[in-house]
C-alpha cells in the first residue's frame, strides 16, 4: 500500500519538476537576445523571408501560446524540429543520449572503483601515513575541476605519451553496423572486442576527467564512514571470532558504512552528468552535451528545450534509482 | 596457580602516556567463573580486550603474559593469535543492541565463523545454531535465524549473542557486563541463562561487572580492580567472609544487595580511596625507575 502510494507521489513530483523545468527553459531562452531565424538565413535575406520563417516556427506568437503548442506536441512525443539541423528534436536527442549515458556510467564505474579502493586502503592504514596520503590525493583531486583534469589528461596521455585518443567517440575507419547507439554495450554483445577497445581508448580520458572529483568525494566520505563503523561493537565482536582486518573492513563495516555514501554519490552523479557538457566539448565526444553547446550557439530553441528536458528527466531517474538502492541495501527499510 | 587463562603481570598503557593496566595478574580455572569487579574506568574491559586482542589502537601492551591453555598469546603471530582466540574463546558483549551487525541476518552471524574460521560444513553449522538458539530458549529459532537484528528485542538479541558465544564450544568466555544494558526484569533471566550455559558446557568464564551482588551469585573466584591494579584476588567464600584489602571491604560494605537489600549505599570512605591511590602511586614509582 505505502509502496504504491510512494510510487504515485514520486511520479507526480517528477511530472511537476519536469513541467517547471520546461517553463523556465522555455521562457529564459526566449527572453535572452538573439534571433535563431536571422542566424540561419543568408545575409541577403529580406524582412519578408524572416517573417515567413518566424511564422513557420511559431515565433510570431506569444510565449504563452508557443508553450501551449509545444506542450501539446510533447504530449504526443513531438518535441519539434531543430532549426539548425532540420531534423526532429526527439530523433536527434535520443540518437545522442546513448553516447552520453555510456560516458557517464563509465565515469561512475571508474569513480566508484578508484574512490572505493582509496577508502578501503585509507581505512586499512588509518591513523598512519597511508591514510594521510589518501587524504592528500583526495584534496588535490577536489581542488581542480573536471575540465581542467581533462586538459591535464590531454597533455599527459594525448601529447606527452599518446596512448589514448583525444577526440571523438569512435575511429571513423572502423566499420560498424550497429542497430543501437549504445556502442559499448552492443560491441560486447556482438563480441566485437576491436570496437570495444577502440571505444574505451576514446572514452577513457573524458571519463577519467569526470571521475576524478567524484572518486575523491567517495574516498573521503566512505573512509570517514568506515572509520566510524570500525569502532562499533559488532565489528569488535567479529574480530574476537577470529576474522582479520581485511574481512572485518569489507564484510562487517562496508555494508553498513556504504549507506550514507550512496545518497551523496547519487547527487554527485547528477553533477557528473552535468559535467559531460563541457567535457564532451573538450574531447569532441559526440554526445548530448556537445550537441547542447552547438544548440545554444545556434540559438536552436527547440533543440535546447529537448536537451534540457532530457537532462532533467535523467537527473530525476538517477535520484529514483539511488532511493531504491538505499531501500534494497538497508534491511530496516526493506521490511518497513 | 595455573588455570585455563592465566594473566601474568600484564601492563598496558596509552601509547606514550597514562597507565591503563598495572601489573595485572589473574587466573581463570577451567570450568570456573572468575568475577572481575571494580568501579567504572578501572580497566575491567581492557583486560578482556587484551585477552581477545581487541585493545583500542591507542593502547599498547608494555609487558606481561596472557597464557591461554598453556600458550602465551603474546608470542604468537597476529594471524595465529586470532585463530586461536576464535577457536577457544568468545565474548558476550555488553550492549546487545549494538553487537549484532544490522545489515546481516541472525543465522549467518552465528554460523559464518564456524564455516569460515573453523572449517565446519555449512549444514552442520546451521544445525548447531538452531540447537543453540533452542538451548537459550528462543521460540521459533528457524524464523529467528532469518530475521534481522532490528526485528528482535534486546533480551532476544542478548540470548542470540550468548548462543553465538557458545557456538564453537569455547573453553573460555569473557562476559563484559552482559546485563547492564538490559531491563531489570530481563537482567535476572539473562544472568541465570549465562550461569546455566556455563555449567552445562563446562566453560571457564571471566565475568566482568561492577556489581558485587551479581558476583556473589555466579562466581567461584574474583579479582578486585582499582585504577588498573588488582588489589585483591580471592575465592568467593573467603572474600565474602573476610576481605583482606580495605578497598575490597569498603566495596563489600557499599553493596546493598549483599549486606542489606533495603539499606542505602555506603560510599567507599575517602581514607580508603586515599590509601589505594597511594598504593597505585607507589607501584608506578617502582615501575618507572
Ligand atoms: N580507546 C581508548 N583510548 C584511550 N583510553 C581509553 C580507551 N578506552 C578506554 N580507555 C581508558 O582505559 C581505562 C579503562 O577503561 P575500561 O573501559 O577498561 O574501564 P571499565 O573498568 O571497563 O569501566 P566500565 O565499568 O565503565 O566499563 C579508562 O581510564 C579509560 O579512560
Ligand atoms: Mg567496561
Amino acid at each position: 500500500m505505502t509502496l504504491l502510494r510512494n510510487i504515485l507521489i514520486r511520479l507526480l513530483t517528477t511530472a511537476i519538476t519536469l513541467f517547471g523545468v520546461a517553463v523556465i527553459v522555455f521562457v529564459v531562452i526566449r527572453v535572452v537576445p538573439g534571433n535563431p531565424i536571422a542566424m540561419m538565413l543568408p545575409p541577403g535575406a529580406t524582412d519578408a523571408d524572416i517573417e515567413r520563417l518566424q511564422a513557420q516556427y511559431g515565433f510570431d506568437k506569444s510565449i504563452f501560446e508557443q508553450f501551449v503548442i509545444w506542450l501539446g506536441g510533447v504530449m504526443q512525443g513531438d518535441f519539434g524540429t531543430s532549426i539548425s539541423l532540420r531534423q526532429p528534436v526527439a530523433d536527434l536527442v535520443l540518437g545522442r543520449l546513448p553516447a552520453t549515458l555510456e560516458l557517464s556510467i563509465f565515469a561512475l564505474v571508474i569513480a566508484v572503483l578508484i574512490g572505493g579502493a582509496l577508502a578501503l586502503l585509507g581505512t586499512l592504514y588509518r591513523d598512519t601515513k597511508g591514510e594521510a596520503a589518501v587524504d592528500v590525493s583526495a584534496g588535490m583531486a577536489l581542488s581542480v575541476p573536471d575540465f581542467l583534469w581533462g586538459l591535464v589528461l590531454i597533455l599527459l596521455f594525448g601529447v606527452l605519451w599518446p596512448v589514448f585518443h583525444i577526440s571523438g567517440r569512435i575511429s571513423p575507419s572502423l566499420n560498424i553496423d550497429f542497430t543501437t547507439n549504445f556502442y559499448m554495450f552492443e560491441s560486447l554483445i556482438r563480441l566485437r572486442f576491436d570496437v570495444w577497445a577502440d571505444l574505451v581508448a576514446h572514452m577513457f580520458m573524458p571519463a577519467l576527467a569526470l571521475a576524478i572529483p567524484l572518486a575523491a568525494i567517495i574516498a573521503q566520505l566512505l573512509k570517514q564512514s568506515l572509520k566510524e563503523t570500525m569502532h562499533l561493537d559488532y565489528v569488535t565482536l567479529a574480530r574476537t571470532k577470529g576474522y582479520g582486518e581485511n574481512h572485518v573492513i569489507t564484510r562487517e563495516a562496508l555494508p553498513n558504512a556504504i549507506l550514507p555514501t550512496l545518497t551523496l554519490v547519487g547527487v554527485q552523479f547528477t553533477f557528473l552528468i552535468g559535467g559531460t557538457v563541457i567535457i564532451e566539448r573538450l574531447f569532441s565526444y559526440e554526445g548530448l552535451g556537445n550537441m547542447a553547446i552547438d544548440a545554444v550557439i545556434n540559438r536552436d530553441l527547440p533543440l535546447i528545450q529537448g536537451i534540457v528536458i532530457l537532462f532533467a528527466l535523467l537527473f530525476t531517474l538517477v535520484n529514483l534509482v539511488v532511493d531504491m538502492l538505499y531501500v534494497v541495501l538497508n534491511p530496516k527499510l526493506r521490511h518497513a | 596457580m595455573s588455570g585455563y587463562l592465566s594473566i601474568r603481570n600484564l601492563t598496558v598503557r596509552l601509547k606514550g602516556g597514562a597507565m591503563i593496566l598495572r601489573d595485572v595478574s589473574l587466573t581463570v580455572r577451567a570450568g570456573q567463573v572468575h568475577g572481575l569487579v571494580g568501579e567504572s574506568g578501572a580497566g575491567k574491559s581492557m583486560i578482556g580486550k587484551a585477552v581477545l586482542g581487541t585493545l583500542p589502537r591507542a593502547l599498547e601492551v608494555v609487558s606481561g603474559q596472557i597464557i591461554l591453555d598453556g600458550t602465551d598469546l603474546q608470542t604468537l603471530d597476529p594471524k595465529e593469535r586470532r585463530r586461536r582466540i576464535g577457536a577457544s574463546a568468545a565474548l558476550i558483549p555488553q550492549d546487545p543492541l549494538t553487537a549484532l551487525n544490522p545489515s546481516k541476518r541472525i543465522g549467518p552471524q552465528i554460523t559464518r565463523r564456524l564455516v569460515d574460521i573453523l572449517g565446519w560444513p555449512k549444514i552442520a553449522a546451521e544445525a548447531r545454531a538452531l540447537e543453540l538458539l533452542e538451548e537459550v530458549h528462543i521460540p521459533d529459532p528457524a524464523r529467528v535465524m532469518r530475521s534481522y537484528p532490528h526485528e528482535l528485542s534486546g533480551g532476544m538479541r542478548q540470548r542470540i549473542l550468548i548462543a553465538s558465544a557458545f557456538a564453537a564450544e569455547p573453553k573460555l568466555i569473557i562476559a563484559d557486563e552482559p546485563t547492564t544494558a538490559l531491563d531489570v526484569t530481563v537482567q535476572k533471566q539473562i544472568l541465570r541463562l549465562i550461569s546455566e550455559m556455563q555449567s552445562r558446557h563446562d566453560t571457564a568464564l571471566l565475568f566482568v561487572t561492577h556489581d558485587l551482588g551479581v558476583v556473589s551469585k555466579v562466581c567461584d573466584t574474583l579479582s578486585v580492580l582499582y585504577a588498573g591494579k588488582v588489589v585483591e584476588e580471592a575465592n568467593m567464600h573467603r572474600f565474602f567472609m573476610r576481605p583482606i584489602h580495605p578497598y575490597s571491604a569498603a566495596l563489600l560494605a557499599a553493596t546493598p544487595t549483599y549486606t542489606d537489600p533495603t539499606g542505602s549505599l555506603t560510599p567507599v570512605p575517602q581514607t580508603v580511596i586515599d590509601g589505594v591511590e597511594r598504593e597505585v602511586a607507589e607501584h608506578d614509582m617502582r615501575a618507572a625507575p
